[in-house]
């Protein structure tokens, strides 16, 4: 049996002190933000087609990518300066507080198990609907995704993200073939938007259905930010984490282009905003069997990389929690030979297989939105603060974006939108996630923070900042 | 400024502290869940004439509806079933309040917290 004893930032057993490993380069990181992100292109982004039409969906595409884009930019910056695991967790440690911190912990481990629980149910579905056989359900499907990406994150951090690099491009280029497949370029053999997408229906609902779409605009890009949970096991965080970022960026906002153009040339906005598999369908109805079966194998493939990123990414923010004592630090254990935060891995799984088989897969997207939003406002607050404690030249920032400080109005602005946007249809949820945050807060600042070692939260080399 | 030392946490109360947060996760997911708060409000505008026409389907689209195995009949409860938005003041109030309470709880209590931080961290030096 191994005698493991938790302290600071590495594990210590039988004496050796075990850290995470520093394997990965930037096309991990790539593989990370993208492989979690898209699956949004193969279900999700749909529904905002649902709350505004077709046309109210491509404008949340551009807006929305705006938003993060404005994420990307400052991510990379407060990224490559604090690189630690945990990401927008450490960010939060270092420039407003522990209680912050310990909340935005809580909203990436929301966001990503209920994305994770997402893909599983999504994953079930596809593969149900394609056997087409009575009495299959999907539960047998969703414990397997959940338990065998739990393992082969609890086995190591590099063979997951190498398995996510190539499912993730295999999927990525499914959408290219079918873009290209269909004649883009011609409308009417194949696309026929102008009969689909018409100045009566375009927006059914007027500008509210443009605003409360924003809800499942989020979807095109949600997890983007989790290339920053890898910091701590990035050969050189300060070159790769806004490299990979940002090559993931560009690369979401191409895929979410493509796809949007291709849907909405090929169904009714009723349709594309209530189906499961909108480019699966789109798919079917090119005709083409061989490219029906491709987006089919695709929209496994991206489920199966967002559901591993996501493990990957919650149990990292856990684990920050437990090392750091804001939770007990029994979560903080590295295994001895995997290296990888095996107890948070484990614990996460019972919690994401309930959720898979509670909530329908609209409800698991929302709850993932909710805290995904909640972790945005931060950030633009967050940025603010950052330069303001630590004005440029006083720390070496690895990355330093431009245009400070509008990219973080624009955030937080378009954070306030999104707001309402879930205020239109799911607001009780909104206001009973938030009362769960603001009493779990509680809980933390007048118990669990006792528990805390005060000046080892501040782990970077830097000066003091300024105002303190 | 004495540096902090925190108390040694029993096995019992770590296990504890774990129940407690298991359950407050499942409370705040799955309670909206159980309580129905979940999931947005659509109702369908039921139409008496069940063609593509009266649905507002042109011919593209009747053939689309066709292709994936649709007849008016069985399209009808999808193409009707629409968001019916309308702003209730007293709840979006409520909802901007326990937002803007719940940050700006996070961000004094935080502050206080980042000050002991800062003074333990910097003092030893």
């Amino acid at each position: 049996m191994t005698a493991a004893v938790e302290t600071g930032l590495t594990t210590t057993i039988h004496g050796d002190r075990v850290s995470l490993l520093r394997v990965l380069g930037p096309a991990h990181v790539w593989a990370l933000g993208v492989g979690i992100v898209l699956v949004g292109e193969f279900t999700g982004w749909n529904f905002a087609a649902d709350k505004g039409g077709a046309l109210a969906a491509l404008i949340v595409c551009w807006i929305v990518g705006l938003l993060y884009t404005s994420v990307a930019m400052i991510d990379s910056e407060v990224t490559s300066t604090v690189a630690a695991a945990g990401g927008q967790y450490a960010q939060a440690k270092h420039i407003v507080g522990p209680l912050m911190a310990f909340n935005v912990a809580l909203f990436l481990v929301f966001a990503y198990t209920m994305l994770e629980v997402s893909d599983a149910i999504l994953l079930g579905d596809t593969i149900v609907a394609k056997a087409g056989v009575e009495g299959l359900t999907h539960n047998s499907f969703i414990a397997a995704t959940i338990v065998v990406l739990a393992w082969l994150n609890y086995r190591g951090v590099l063979m997951t993200l190498n398995v996510n690099f190539v499912i993730t491009a295999i999927a990525y280029i499914s959408i290219v073939i079918l873009f290209f497949s269909v004649s883009p370029w011609t409308q009417g053999a194949v696309l026929k938007l102008n009969e689909l997408v018409t100045p009566g229906n375009s927006l059914p609902y007027g500008w509210i259905g443009v605003i409360a779409a924003f809800q499942f605009g989020i979807w095109y890009y949600l997890g983007i930010e989790g290339t920053t949970q890898a910091a701590e096991e990035v050969r050189s965080p300060a070159r790769s984490l806004p490299y990979g970022t940002m090559a993931g960026m560009i690369t979401l906002l191409i895929a979410a282009a493509m796809t949007w153009y291709v849907c909405a040339s090929l169904m009714p906005w009723e349709y594309l905003g209530i189906t499961y598999y909108p480019l699966w369908d789109a798919g079917k109805l090119t005709g083409s069997p061989l490219l029906e079966n491709l987006l089919f194998i695709a929209t496994l493939l991206a489920a199966l990389a967002s559901a591993n990123g996501c493990i990957n990414d919650a149990a990292r923010a856990w684990f920050s929690l437990g090392r750091d004592r804001y939770l007990p630090s029994w979560f903080s254990a590295v295994h001895p030979r995997y290296r990888t935060p095996y107890r948070s891995i484990l614990f996460l799984l019972p919690i994401a297989l309930a959720f898979a088989f509670i909530a329908d897969l609209n409800q698991a997207i929302t709850f993932s939105i909710l805290s995904g939003v909640l972790q945005y406002t931060f950030m633009s607050i967050n940025i603010m603060m950052f330069r303001k404690k630590w004005p440029l030249g006083s720390i070496r920032r690895g990355y330093t974006h431009p245009f400070h400080p509008l990219p973080a109005i624009v955030l937080f602005c378009l954070c306030m939108v999104t707001f309402f946007a879930i205020f239109l249809g799911f607001g009780s949820q909104l206001i009973a996630m938030t009362i769960f945050y603001f009493l779990i807060s509680l809980w933390f600042h007048f118990y669990r923070y006792k528990f805390v070692r005060r000046g080892d939260q501040f782990s970077m080399p830097w000066p003091k900042p300024q105002g303190y | 400024m004495a540096r902090y030392t925190p108390p040694e946490q029993s096995k019992a109360g770590q296990v504890f502290d774990i129940a407690v947060v298991v359950v407050a996760i499942f409370v705040a997911l799955w309670l909206p869940l159980k309580l129905g708060l979940a999931g947005a409000a659509k109702s369908i505008d039921p139409l008496d004439a069940k063609t593509w026409d009266a649905l507002g389907q042109n011919a593209t689209m009747a053939s689309i509806w066709e292709k994936l195995g649709y007849t008016p009949e069985t399209a009808h409860d999808i193409i009707q079933n629409r968001f019916h938005y309308i702003i209730d003041w007293p709840t979006l109030i409520i909802m901007a309040i326990v937002l803007i309470a719940y940050f700006v709880f996070l961000f004094r209590a935080s502050d206080k917290e980042y000050r002991e931080v800062i003074n333990e961290k910097f003092d030893d030096k």
